[in-house]
Formats: C-alpha cells, structure tokens, sequence
C-alpha cells in the first residue's frame, strides 16, 4: 500500500471524498504527547460521529493491556488454522516444482502420475502469479509458462493421502529446455547476462505493498531507475561542509512464517469456499473470483487463524488456483498447504540491496543533500527500492534517489514488513552516525537538529534519560579487551495508510449479548481483542462478553492487513457502529423502563440514569425488554478528520552489543526501543509486536540469509536449521516503552505499529552499536563472524561472497 | 478422513524421479529412532503378504498400512498407519488432534513437540510406531479433559506469550517439560528449554516471563 506517486497520493485522496460541511460538528480533541506536547486542537467532523474520547487513562477498556481475546484457544491447542482444516473427502494436493532455474517448459507428461491409485486429479499451472509479466506479451509465444527459477509451481496433483500425492507429484514428468541464468546481483547487472525476460517486465504490486513501479525503463536485467528528486543535489553537495559517503549491501530475506501459504478449497456448484492463511481475506476472494469468472457473491473466504504472515500473504496464489481448480475438477474439497522449502523459494522474500548513499550537511548538521543509488533483486520479481528513510526521515535541501530492481532467476519478491526500510534505514541510519562522527557531535544533538517529527523529538528524550544510554561511551572502539561493548542509537519512520475498505457490524441480542463482525482477518496483532475492547467501552461491559467474529467474507467488508493499516482502520468503523447500536438500543428500552433515552448512559453494565430520575438496571434485563430480538448497525470508516496533515509514524531503537573481535562474533544484549503507536489500543498487545519486530531485526541484521548456488540457480538453504532465524538463546533483553502520541485523526484516534516496530530501525541501531564497539563499521547484512572478521581486517570492505 | 485400507502401493513406478535420500526413506533406512528397539510389542501386521513373507518370529511391517496402538494422552487409540507414518502424521491425520503443527516437516523447529513419556520429542521426526508402549501427550492431554487450562497455559494468555499462535502448543508443551523437571528455573533455564522452539512473531520474551510466573504460581499451590 505504500505510495509510490503524487498521482497515487490524489488518488488515494479523491477516494475519501469529502462529507457535505454541513453535516459537520466542531470538536475539541487531545493532540500531542501526554506529560510532553498534550494539547487540545479543533477539529471539523462529521455530525455523526461519536463524542471524543479522551486520553487513555481516562478509559475502562481501551488503552489498556487486556488479555488476548483467543489467548487461551491458542494456548490450549483448540485454535484451528487453516493448515487444521479436515473435511470429509478432503484431498491432499501436491504442486510439482520446477527443477532448474529458467527454462522453457516443453511438455508436462501427467499420465503416470494420474494411474497413481491414490490420484484424484491432476492440474497444470496455466499462469505464474507473483512472477513479474511482460508489457508487450507477444515476445514469449509459449504453451506453458516459463521457468524463472527453480521452485517455480507447474503442476499439482490432487490424492487422498499425503503420501500418495507425493509420490504422485514426482510421477509427473516435465520436459525442459534450458535457457542460460543468472543468480547473482552484480553478475546480472552486466550488459551481457543472461536475461531473465525477453524484453521489459513489471510485477503487480499487493496490499501490503509489494511490486515496484512499472513505468520505468529496461535495461537488460536491470528495470529502472526509479527517480525521486528535489532541488539541485549536485549544487547542494557542493555546497556541504562535509560530504559522508558509504557503500552498503543486505541480502535477501524470506518471511518465514511458521504456518506455510495454503488453502482448503472446497467448491461446490453454488459456493466455491476457501479457508486461507491470509493477511487478506478480500484479496483472496477478488483473485479467485477473477480468475475462475465467478461472481464475488459465490466466494467465501474464510481465515479464521493464521499461523503468520509478514507481508507475503495477499491474493490467491498459486496454490489458491490449483486448489480451487483440482477441487472443482474432482468435486472433492482440496487441500493445498505448501512445505517449507516451497515456502522460502516460491511466495515471496524482502529484495537484497546494494546501496551507495551520500550524505552532505553543514558544520552544525543541517542537511544539504542525500544522494541514494541503490540496486537489489527481488528474484523475478521487483520491489527492491529503498528509498523511503532516506525521502521522508530528515529534512534536505536536496534529494536525489536512484533506485534499480535487477531482474535474477530466483522467486519474485513481495512485500515484507516495511517494505524498503530495513534496508534503506540499515544505510541511512548508519550514514548519519558517520555523520555524528565527522562533525564531533552527538548522535542525538544530531538529529535533534535535522528531525522535525515531534514525536521522534519526544523518543529521543527518552533515550537521553534512559540508563542504557547514559552508559554509552562516546568513544569509539574504546573497550580493551577482546569482547568490546558498544551502544548504538538509530530511527525509523511509516506511514499513515487508511484503508477505507474497513466496515464492521455490531448486533445486540435480546438475551443481553452482543457480538461484532467484520471479514477483517487478525493476523496475530490482535484485532479481535481490540475490537471487543471498543465495544465493551461503548456498552460499558467487559471486554470479555464480546463474542468478535471474523476472517469470514460473509460478514462486513474488512481491510486486507498490510501497511500497518488494520487497527487504524477498523477501529473507527467498530466504535461508529458500536455508539449508533448502543444510542439505538437505549432509544429502544427507554420507553419501558421510564425513561427518555437522553437520560441514559451504558456504566459497568448497567444502564444508569445521568439524572438519577431511574434507579439503575442492569444492562441484561434492559435488554430483554428491547422490542426486537436484535439490533444491529453498520458502519463504515470515516475519511480522517484533517487530511491537510502528512502523517508519518516514528521510533527509535538503542541496541547494545558485545562484539568479540576474535572470532567476529556479535552478540545483542538489549535493545531499548520507544516508539509511536498513536494512542495504544492494548499496549500489552502493542509491546508483543515490537518485540517481535526488534527480534526480527536482530534476525535480519545477524542471521538470515537466502542463499542460492549461483552455478545451479537452487537454494542450498531452504529449511529452518541452515536459515537461521533468531532463536530463544539470541533474543536480548528488550525493553519497550510506548509513547502514546494524539493525532486527532478519527473517533478512535488509533494508528498502526507492524511496521514501525523495531525492524525498520534496529539494524541501524545493531550496526552503530558495532562502530561504538570496535571503531569499524559493518556496512553488510547479515553480519556474520566472517564479514565481521572481514571489516576488522580492511576497514573498506568491498562484497563479502559467503 | 482417508480410507488408509485404500492405500495404494508406495513404492513409485520409478526411483529415479527421487534421488537422493528422502526424510521419509532415511528414517525407514536408519531403523528405529530415539525410541528404541522394544516398540513393536502389540503392533500386528496388517499386509498379509507381508506377514506371510516375515520370518518366524520377526514381524516386519509395510510397505501397507498396520494396525497399531497408541497411547496418547492416556487413552489406548487403534489407527491404521503405514510404517513411514510419523507420529506428527498420525496425531493430525488420524488421531485429529489439531493443536501438533507441523512446521519445518524435518525436526529443526519443535514447532511439533509432544512427549514421549515426560520427554518433549519432534513428533515430525519420530515414527508414529517408535512410540508404541509409550505414553504420549500433546497439548490437548495437558490438562485433563475439560479441567482447568494447565497454570502454564493461564501464564500464557496473562502475560501475552503468544501473536499467531501458531508455535504455541510446542511451546507450552516444551516449558510444561521443563517444569515437570525443574520447579525452579532461572531465566536460563527456560532460553535452554525452549532453544529448539521457533517462533517467528518474536514473542520469546513474553515465554520466559509467563513460564517463570507459571513456576512461581505451581510452586505455591
């Protein structure tokens, strides 16, 4: 979802249309940061929207840390994820995969797998979603689609066992020819590789931001450049006191969710029915529809829990359409959950980069310029830029970025977890503490000068009082000793994306229960506890008597979760329906009760009288005196109150390190990390999720690492022990403080925190607690022993080939 | 459910479409595992020709389904399983029990783990038949069927020890191991428990703190 274009910004803009102004209210809303900046500001509303709430501690529910609303369902086992799902006559599918890394796909022989006993179905993929597609589609006249990396899907079969289906799939035989490939970035940015596309290709972009821009140009592999550019850059490095300048490389990432991508699909002649493990329940059912022909109303898409997502799981897939197709050949329900190697290889990665940045300020900091040159490879696919720290973090005279995609033969990239800024802010970050060095300053006083987010200036603080800080030596490399301990500071920004495509319904019943519904999926951030929250404080009961359906497209059009856009989203849209049914349902008890609905409120479960006329009754038996067995309302999100604002989030992430200059061995002790989550709807849920973020961080920065034999095109690491992701042993002591920050921006005032989390920054923050360490710095992802012992040796390294 | 009486031959028309050495072969080729040799009390066979062609007083099994039991959570269940079966498989696909995931499919997450007799064990990597006479326990035989949730599954939910869940019974199931065994563990101890379990939420912190409050709490009862 992130915005690539101004064009794409108006867009997005024309698409919240604004309300009539005289359906309009003036309200006063708290804005800033509690015990910093809090103040109240006006704000034009629509009349129907509900009172302002006020600050967090002067709410029951929402903003506090409640307990998890499907906590102990997944403690106990009893959740159950679509890789759960067994229905009577389900079938076990298998996807054949491509062996090689690019080829031309000559024949698919199925007849020895379709003798296989146990084999219901057989289906040979007619299109390969994910992989970028040619503009002009007549250079590549083929029955079958091209081979663009090994792992590629080109068949599946449908059986009734696991087993039988595995032996099925290797009964199928495919024919190739070869066609020369290309695995490494630098090999592929030459004039005369192989190239991966006869001609210019673009990838679709996802929900969650995948996909790189498509109207730039092709030169062999490479596809760009993206060009932003304000003001003369050439002029203002010129007219820079110092100019810092650093070459930075990270490496491809897989998302590695634990629950694999898949479906059960089950179609049936009047509803084709798909559970998924999907951040997007909505993009699923518009994909299937669209490639089957059939009316969205005859597709059901449902995802109840979800074993992790990460950014690469919108859309159907190609899993989704062989499931959705071997079940409507073989009238069986179909099961198609991917194993992990089909994970790392297939359905998606973060884009390496290769990064040359320079930076030029004047003697008290000020920025005159940022100069960013980056390549990257998102495999087949695009959606390598990293610009986006370097654009929207600090304020320049002048920026100029260049950024490149390079087409190689390995699976399309999608997005991750803030798409773009790990990387960017990984050299960015980094850049500026050069920066810090060069100009004698503090790497706090720095960015206090070049920084004008007021809520990044409020985190700052915090880090300037926190101990982990104050033990910082300013001195670089000044540990004795061959362990040397380092401190290190860096930060990060997202963006305020809102989905209007967030609706919710609340009903009330007779019997006193309520329930809300919307096909928003909660991908573990913890939407369902959030929603019951926003419903319990408008009824004044405890969160725990909300039922929260959702991940079912049956119910209220919900928000594909990507961007960080959910919780911002929806939670206008449920406290919208939630104040409309309780104002509707205390209209509807009053008049038996004896009294008039302006005399009313919703308190600890009850249903008081503000003038004390009716002695209060409790909210259960008010209800059964309600003339229908239900209410229900509707309601769908409201555009944001001010839109003249540009909202960015930000954070700041301290990490300590010990680095053993011996053997190159980084250790991350702790990680201090204070960050904006405009108001905190659940912090004990927010707090998880940032420290989930700063784990990945340290993962990404540390450990992972897709590795592909460049003389085969196969990855030689596509499992969980030799893609080394952060285990319990490697996790620091983390220590999270959120800094509740007001925008005044709709009736919940909340805002996202997936992305913002930990990740974008703490790379950053890992990398100038090394230079803190030991006066070198590591400028390459992940930082392994060897590229530690690398840059300890020859303080320039160039690309370190593991 | 599959029929497994419908079971077709496994063996493929054709090695060479599988070179190399599958899991599913090496586990076959390396015998039983961890478990031991003295598993195969009760286990009868199921293939006739099999059988017939066995010599006296050997029972060999497969490449067909058997009749095997298995005790899992205290209750004797009969399943019909081929031998290659893992016990992952057949707690999931025969058994139904839901709350075992299978992750990494190769015994490098724990994100399967059950015990064998007290032992947290990869369920993805230990033949189903290798855990005959033993006693196994998932997550859904914690705690006693419709019983309070185990102290340790409370901490869980307390202290948010979890995002998508989806590691979680393997986790529960490795910090329950841990205080079957030490009522008194330090942080350590707990990181060292839970080395092999993966999550990729990143909610590690939050295990140490619920697993460590969950002692305290047991501890007092």
């Amino acid at each position: 979802m992130p915005i690539h274009t101004k064009e794409e910004a108006l867009l997005l803009e024309a698409a919240q249309a604004p309300a009539q102004k005289s359906d309009k209210k003036s309200v006063s809303m708290p804005v800033g940061v509690p015990g910093y900046t809090l103040h109240d500001e006006q704000r034009h509303v629509p009349a129907t929207e509900p009172p302002v709430w006020p600050i967090n501690q002067d709410l029951t529910y929402v903003g506090k840390s409640h307990e998890r609303y499907d906590g102990l369902a997944k403690a106990t086992g009893r959740a159950r994820y679509t890789a759960d799902v067994q229905l009577p006559g389900m079938l076990y599918a298998k996807f054949v995969n491509a062996t090689v890394p690019h080829a031309k796909v000559v024949a698919v022989d199925t007849s020895a797998a379709e003798r296989h006993p146990g084999v219901r179905g057989v289906h040979v993929v007619q299109h390969a979603m994910g992989n970028a597609v040619l503009r002009d589609p007549s250079l590549e006249q083929v029955k079958y689609p091209t081979v663009r990396y090994a792992g590629q899907p080109i068949a599946a079969v449908a059986a009734t066992t696991p087993a039988a289906a595995e032996e099925a799939a290797a009964l199928v035989k495919v024919q190739y020819e070869a066609i020369p490939f290309v695995i490494d970035l630098d090999k592929a940015r030459a004039s005369d590789a192989p190239p991966v596309f006869p001609g210019a290709a673009d990838e679709e972009g996802t929900a969650g931001g995948g996909g790189g821009p498509n109207d730039v140009r092709q030169t062999g592999n490479i596809h760009g450049p993206a060009i932003k550019r304000v003001g003369d850059i050439e002029q203002a490095l010129k007219e820079a006191d110092v100019v810092v300048e650093g070459h930075y490389i990270t490496q491809v990432q897989t998302h590695s969710a634990l629950e694999t991508h898949g479906v059960v699909a089950d179609w049936k002649p009047e509803m084709l029915t798909v559970w998924a493990s999907t951040q997007g329940t909505s993009s699923v059912r518009e994909e299937l529809a669209g490639y089957f022909k059939l009316p969205m109303s005859q597709v059901r898409v449902i995802t109840e829990y979800m074993g992790g997502g990460f950014g690469a799981k919108f859309g159907a897939g190609n899993f989704g359409v062989a499931a959705a197709a071997l079940s409507k050949k073989t009238g069986a329900p179909v099961r198609l959950m991917l194993d992990r190697e089909e994970e790392h290889l297939s359905v998606g990665n973060r884009p390496s980069s290769d990064q040359t940045l320079r930076i030029g300020a004047k003697r008290d900091g000020t920025l005159t310029g940022i100069h960013l040159v980056s390549y990257g490879t998102a495999g087949c696919g695009t959606g390598a830029g990293c610009s986006g720290p370097a654009a929207n973090l600090y304020k320049y005279a002048a920026l100029h970025t260049e950024e490149n995609d390079v087409f190689t033969n390995a699976g399309p990239g999608t997005a991750m977890r803030a798409p773009g800024h790990p990387p960017g802010a990984f050299a960015l970050e980094q850049t500026i503490d050069d920066l810090a060095v060069k100009l004698n300053m503090d790497p706090l006083e720095l960015r206090d000068r070049i920084d004008e987010h007021p809520v990044r200036r409020v985190e700052r603080q915090v880090v300037r009082e926190s101990d982990l800080w104050k033990s910082r030596n300013p001195i670089a490399g000044a540990d004795h000793g061959l362990v040397k301990r380092g401190v290190g500071f860096a930060q990060s920004v997202w963006y305020r994306f809102v989905s209007m495509n967030s609706s919710a319904e609340v009903r009330v019943h007779k019997d006193g229960s309520i329930e809300v519904l919307s096909s928003v999926q909660d991908i573990g951030t913890g939407i369902k506890t959030v929603m019951a929250q926003i419903v319990a404080e408008q009824f004044g009961v405890p969160p725990e008597k909300i039922a929260v359906r959702v991940g079912d497209t049956n119910y209220p059009a919900g928000p594909d979760s990507g961007g960080s856009v959910t919780t911002l989203s929806l939670t206008p849209a449920v406290r919208d329906a939630a104040w409309q049914a309780s104002q509707k349902f205390l209209a509807d008890v009053a008049p038996a009760l004896g009294a008039t609905a302006g005399d009313l409120e919703l308190v600890d479960g009850q249903v008081r009288s503000k003038s004390g006329k009716l002695q209060a009754v409790a909210f259960k038996r008010a209800a059964a005196k309600m003339a229908t067995d239900q209410i229900a309302v509707q309601s769908k999100r409201v555009p944001d109150y001010d839109r003249s604002k540009y909202l960015t989030y930000g954070g700041v992430d301290v990490a300590e390190v010990e680095v053993d200059v011996e053997v190159g061995r980084i250790h991350v002790r702790r990680v201090l990390s204070v960050h904006d989550c405009g108001r905190p709807m659940n912090p004990m849920q927010v707090i998880s999720q940032i420290n989930g973020g700063v784990i990945q961080g340290v993962s990404y920065t540390l450990f992972e690492n897709r590795l592909i034999d460049p003389n085969y095109g196969l990855m030689v690491n596509p499992n969980l022990e030799q893609y080394k992701i952060t285990g319990s042993r490697e996790t620091p002591q983390i220590e999270v403080k959120l800094v509740e920050a007001y925008i005044g921006q709709s009736s919940t005032d909340a805002s996202g925190i997936g992305e913002a989390a930990g990740i974008v920054s703490v790379g950053a923050a890992i990398g100038n607690a090394v230079y803190n360490a030991i006066g070198v710095r590591v400028r390459q992802t992940p930082m392994t022993p060897a590229v530690v012992l690398a840059a300890l040796n020859q303080p320039a390294p160039g690309r370190l080939t593991v | 459910m599959p029929d497994p009486t419908k079971q077709p031959p496994s063996q493929p028309e054709n090695d060479s479409h599988k070179p190399g050495i599958s899991r599913r072969g090496f586990l076959k080729g390396a015998g039983l595992t961890a478990a031991g040799t003295a598993l195969l009390d009760g286990v009868q066979a199921f293939s006739r020709e099999t059988a017939a062609a066995a010599p006296a007083g050997v029972t060999e099994f497969g490449p067909g389904p058997a009749s095997v039991r298995l005790n899992v959570n205290g209750k004797e269940h009969d399943v019909e399983i081929e031998p290659r079966t893992t016990l992952a498989e057949a707690l999931r696909i025969h058994l139904g029990m839901m709350g075992t995931k299978i992750v990494c499919d190769r015994g490098a997450c724990s994100g399967c783990t059950v015990w064998l007799n007290k032992m947290p064990v990869n369920s993805c990597t230990t033949l189903a038949m290798d855990a005959i006479g033993h006693e196994v326990t998932t997550i859904e035989g914690l705690s006693a069927a419709g019983a309070e949730p185990h102290p340790l599954q409370t901490a869980f939910v307390k202290h948010d020890a979890l995002q998508c869940g989806f590691c979680t019974p393997a986790m529960v199931m490795s910090c329950a191991a841990l205080l079957e065994k030490n009522p008194h563990p330090s942080e350590q101890d707990v990181r060292a428990a839970i080395s092999g379990n993966l999550c990729r939420c990143g909610t590690y912190p939050k295990v140490f703190a619920a697993t460590l409050d969950a002692a305290d709490n047991m501890r007092r009862v």
